[in-house]
């Protein structure tokens, strides 16, 4: 629309051009043939007469080009003046061109990919008509966004506040849609999920609350548009047709629209079942429980209602639901959150970080400003000699400035332009990056309209900047004593100008950024290389869920046995064990424990809150988890032998104050049973890199079947030779067992997802800081040296050393980037005490990192100031008597 | 032919104006009344009328509109707005002020200071 009235101004301009051309030049014509008129008549003959008109008339191109001036209307023909004349500068200049669009390509790009990152998490909101509306509910001090089945009914039924509040949980099943049945991941949702989003089908219909009618009561299934494309080829045929759900039937009763992927940004599932049919979904039902907290709740805000109200309202409710149920719900609280990052759990830090980034990219462009400001300053004095000339020939200095303005536009432009196709490019990759390889976790970062404009008005804004670096030397340029000596405000050189105020910064923010990135990778390193409680190397994880193979209840312990011993037989096998989950997973069983003594069994009697792990014999050893005291889990803790325990280091120490006292000794379960502690095993990481040592215990997996197995087998076979022998081994036991087999360092990404991107942002962040870096130092010390080349020349003719040579060109330089530095170190050292909330073990009091920084910066202060310096170095004498 | 003075910088658009004053004329006519009312006695280069010319209309102190000469060829006459009529009246007392001055200064004999 903009585009179209723009172009149209322009034709019309351009047609209206040559109509006032013609005029012009029939109006000079007349007033020549006018007076050869009177010369005619004066008896010359008539070709006389126009020679002598047009010889008296004057430089005729000349009056003509002053009269198109004195018109007017020179808008777009001045412009492509100065944009041509700017291509040609920058051609003839291809290295200054270079550099200045590759530095805010750099500054646009990390900005519009971190906006877009920024906008996809935090500014858009979930992709469903009127999403400011929704809220979730959290409870709790901790800001938790689990609740359970019981409780969310009493909400939905009593609350005043929400038109409609929903529940969605997502889960991983098995699904046999006629080919090989293979794990995916869905959302169970409750029956007014889709009405309370309100969303429409793109296809068929979406399951309502009036299809709920008790447990297994629902059998449907709605497709994602994306799974529906890539699975069944966009067959419109598809509803109505049976899939296979954990063996149980389902009927697909629609598809879900392109636009909508689910209620978590970062989790795009394949489907939606029924929440009342998590039985046969995930092989158990937690829906009567109180205590099994593990739903989100969504809800649409009454209009009318304030969010405050209905926080107070949600919360008289927790009250009476208290009182009704003061086992469970005892002190319980509720407040509310913006849906679609798991509340305040994943919401908070994401919120951070990406503010953070954005922040720091923030802090790139403007680095690249004051980067470019000074290159375009540099090169104004280089061309200082041209702008005299143009002054002293008679241009106005708000023609030169214009001219410049347009050459900073245009770069500023190519710049931008460029460094959005990057982004765009990394926006794409992003948006199609899963990270993890079991789980469809990412998110659509696509770059929309906002992201565009965004990028153009940084690109103008910044190009703007940069102006206003050399305007003032224009505008102060002496046109005669540039001509006559050459030389602009040597004078100025000695105070401290608002370049080297520009150089300092962007060093300083350059550091910041060097050292942010040197922390994180430090930080992830370290964490790697830190005990974990268990060895991930060389073991291999075999996981299946044997109730979604059709095994029931009292078949699962038994074939678990027998994979066990199929493993163990595998040639190069050196240990094998079975767990119902792994450490670090993203899963995991949080329980709660009482003392010995206590007898009633109620939260505020709680002895510790520990994570449950139920392991087979030989577990520890598979894991490489050692054992400090005590003995192993046997074959012989099973249902009938009294109930046992390893728990780790922090747990003896919680509850019974050391190891020694630990063996032994008793505690009491969530139910009350009395369990003896046998063993004792060192500490781990359990939920993530950077929690504080939690208490764990592990179980006898005989004493609390579970169908959920996580095989750990430890062989220094090739991975995948070992991969397809166990493969092969376990299909030969059952060959419809579902089975994904991975090392154990692939599972580790899930855990190590949120430190790996950290570092990978900050280390990107650092590059480009450090790029800056180099090329800012490069612009000023060559800036400077070519300054001061006629005094370098003396100084050298005058018989300096290389050395003071060096110190006269560069000195300024080397002590604007230390001063640079070390502000930009004390800063990043401030700034990365946030970063030890994300990266485990970031910390920036580490020598190496101090060490690196400082190193970092130094080599690339000299990288930067090597060409210069040799120029300087190389001056002959004779610039000296040229006179510039 | 009599000695030619040059212009002073800024006296071309006062001369256009007070010969456009006179009634309508085209390029080459204000040219030939400039001459005329100054009695042939200041230099001006032909083309250099045009841009001067421009200038006034884009001011708005001229008007142009095209029509045919006594030479029956076409040519672009201009006139006077009101503006420029005001213009030139304040430019006449300017310069006749500024002139008397100069000249009384230049007139000015060593015994009289």
């Amino acid at each position: 629309m903009k585009l179209l009235a723009s172009l149209r101004s322009l034709i019309f301009s351009s047609f209206q051009r040559s109509q006032i051309e013609d005029e012009l030049e029939g109006e000079l014509r007349s007033h020549i043939q006018h007076r050869a008129d009177d010369l005619e008549r004066s008896g010359l003959p008539r070709a006389e007469a126009e020679r002598r008109a047009r010889i008296e008339f004057g430089g005729y191109q000349r009056f003509k080009e002053e009269s198109r001036q004195a018109i007017g209307g020179q808008f777009i023909e001045t412009l492509l003046q100065d944009v041509r004349f700017g291509l040609r500068m920058m051609r003839k200049n291809p290295g200054f061109t270079t550099v200045a669009v590759l530095t805010l390509a750099l500054g646009i790009g990390a900005n519009a990919v971190v906006f877009s990152v920024l906008n996809a998490l935090i500014l858009r909101p979930l992709n469903v008509p009127q999403a400011q509306n929704l809220y979730m509910i959290q409870s709790g001090k901790d800001h938790s966004p689990h609740q359970s089945y019981p409780d969310y009914l009493d909400l939905r039924d009593r609350n005043r506040g929400f038109e409609g509040l929903a529940a969605y949980n997502i889960s991983p099943a098995s699904v046999d849609a006629g080919e090989r049945p293979s794990r995916i991941w869905l959302y169970e949702a409750s029956g007014n999920y889709f009405d309370v989003l309100g969303i429409r089908p793109y296809l068929g219909r979406f399951f309502h609350i009036s299809d709920e009618h008790g447990p297994n009561s629902s059998p449907y299934i709605v497709l994602s548009y994306a799974y529906w494309c890539s699975h069944f080829q966009s067959d419109r045929g598809v509803v109505g047709r049976t899939v296979w759900v954990n063996k149980h039937p389902y009927t697909i009763l629609g598809i879900a629209p392109p636009e909508f992927r689910g209620t978590e940004l970062f989790f795009a599932a394949d489907f939606w079942v029924p929440l009342v049919n998590q039985e046969q979904v995930e092989g158990e039902s937690d829906l009567n429980s109180r205590t099994a907290r593990e739903l989100e709740l969504v809800g649409r805000l009454k209009p009318g209602v304030s969010p405050a109200q209905l926080t107070a309202d949600l919360n008289s409710i927790a009250l009476s639901m208290a009182k009704t149920n003061p086992k469970q719900d005892e002190g319980l609280s509720f407040s509310l959150t913006r849906p679609g990052l798991l509340g305040d759990m994943l919401g908070q830090p994401v919120r951070g970080f990406v503010t953070g980034l954005m922040l720091l990219a923030g802090l790139i462009l403007l680095a690249a400003c004051a980067n470019l400001g000074g290159l375009f300053a540099a090169r104004a004095a280089d061309r200082s000699k041209e702008v005299a000339l143009r002054l002293a020939l008679g241009s106005s200095r708000k023609r030169i400035l214009r001219q410049l303005l347009t050459e900073a536009t245009l770069v500023s432009l190519i710049g931008g332009v460029l460094g959005l196709a990057g982004s765009i490019a990394v926006l794409r990759w992003l948006s199609a990056w899963q990270p993890l390889p079991n789980i469809p976790i990412n998110v659509a970062v696509n770059p929309d309209g906002r992201t565009y404009a965004v990028a153009l008005v940084l690109a103008l804004v910044s190009g703007f900047l940069c102006l206003m670096v050399p305007v003032r030397q224009v505008l102060r340029t002496d046109p005669y004593q540039v001509i006559k000596t050459g030389e602009v405000g040597v004078a100025r050189l000695r105070r401290l100008s608002p370049r080297d105020v520009l150089l300092a910064a962007q060093i300083a923010i350059c550091a910041v950024l060097v050292t942010a990135s040197l922390v994180a990778v430090r930080g992830l390193v370290r964490s790697l290389h830190s005990n974990l409680g268990f060895t991930a190397e060389n073991a291999m994880l075999v996981v299946t869920e044997l109730d979604k193979a059709g095994y029931s209840r009292d078949r699962v312990p038994v074939m678990q046995r027998r994979m066990l011993d199929a493993v163990e037989a595998i040639p190069g096998v050196t240990a094998a064990g079975y767990t119902d989950r792994v450490p670090l997973g993203l899963s995991w069983n949080n329980s709660i424990v009482f003392a010995d003594t206590t007898t009633e069994l109620k939260t505020a009697n709680v002895a510790a809150e520990v994570l449950a792990y139920n392991v087979s014999p030989g577990y520890f050893k598979a894991a490489g988890t050692a054992l400090l005291a005590g003995r192993n889990i046997t074959w012989h803790d099973d249902k009938n032998a009294p109930r046992v325990a390893v728990v780790n280091k922090e747990f003896a120490r919680r509850l019974f104050g050391s190891t020694e006292n630990a063996i032994g000794s008793y505690y009491k379960a969530k139910d009350g049973t009395r369990v003896q502690v046998v063993g004792v095993a060192e500490d781990g990481r359990y939920t993530s890199l950077t929690e504080d040592p939690r208490p764990a215990m592990f179980l006898p997996i005989l004493q609390s079947p579970t169908s959920g197995t996580w095989l750990v087998v430890r062989s220094n076979r090739d991975p995948r030779q070992l991969a397809a022998a166990l493969d092969e081994s376990l299909h030969s036991l059952d060959a419809g067992l579902p089975l994904m087999i991975i090392t154990w360092h692939r599972e580790l990404d899930g855990s190590l997802f949120a430190a790996r991107t950290a570092t990978v942002s900050l280390g990107v962040m650092g590059g480009l800081g450090a790029v800056l870096v180099v090329t800012g130092i490069f612009g000023m010390a060559a800036y400077s040296v070519s300054k001061r080349l006629r005094e370098l020349g003396i100084r050298i003719a005058l018989g300096a050393q290389r050395k003071e040579v060096l110190q006269a060109a560069l000195g300024r330089t080397f002590r604007l980037l230390v001063f640079g530095s070390a502000a930009g170190l004390l800063l990043g050292i401030a700034a990365s005490r946030v970063l030890s909330f994300i990266v485990y073990q970031a910390t920036s009091r580490d020598p190496l990192v101090l060490g690196g920084v400082v190193l970092t910066m130094l080599l690339l202060g000299l990288l930067a100031a090597w060409i210069p310096a040799r120029r300087a170095t190389l001056v002959p004498p004779s610039v000296a008597t040229r006179g510039g | 032919m009599t000695i030619q003075a040059q212009l002073l910088p800024g006296t071309l658009d006062l001369l256009i104006l007070r010969a456009a004053s006179l009634g309508p004329l085209h390029g080459y006519g204000i040219l030939l009344r400039i001459g005329q009312i100054s009695g042939n006695a200041l230099l001006i280069e032909q083309g250099a009328l045009y841009p001067g010319l421009f200038r006034l209309v884009r001011q708005g102190l001229l008007k142009a509109s095209w029509g045919t000469s006594e030479n029956n060829r076409r040519a672009k006459f201009y006139e006077l707005t009101t503006a420029g009529r005001k213009r030139l009246r304040e430019e006449t007392e300017g310069w006749n002020r500024l002139a008397a001055a100069i000249a009384s200064a230049l007139a000015v004999q060593p015994e009289e200071v």
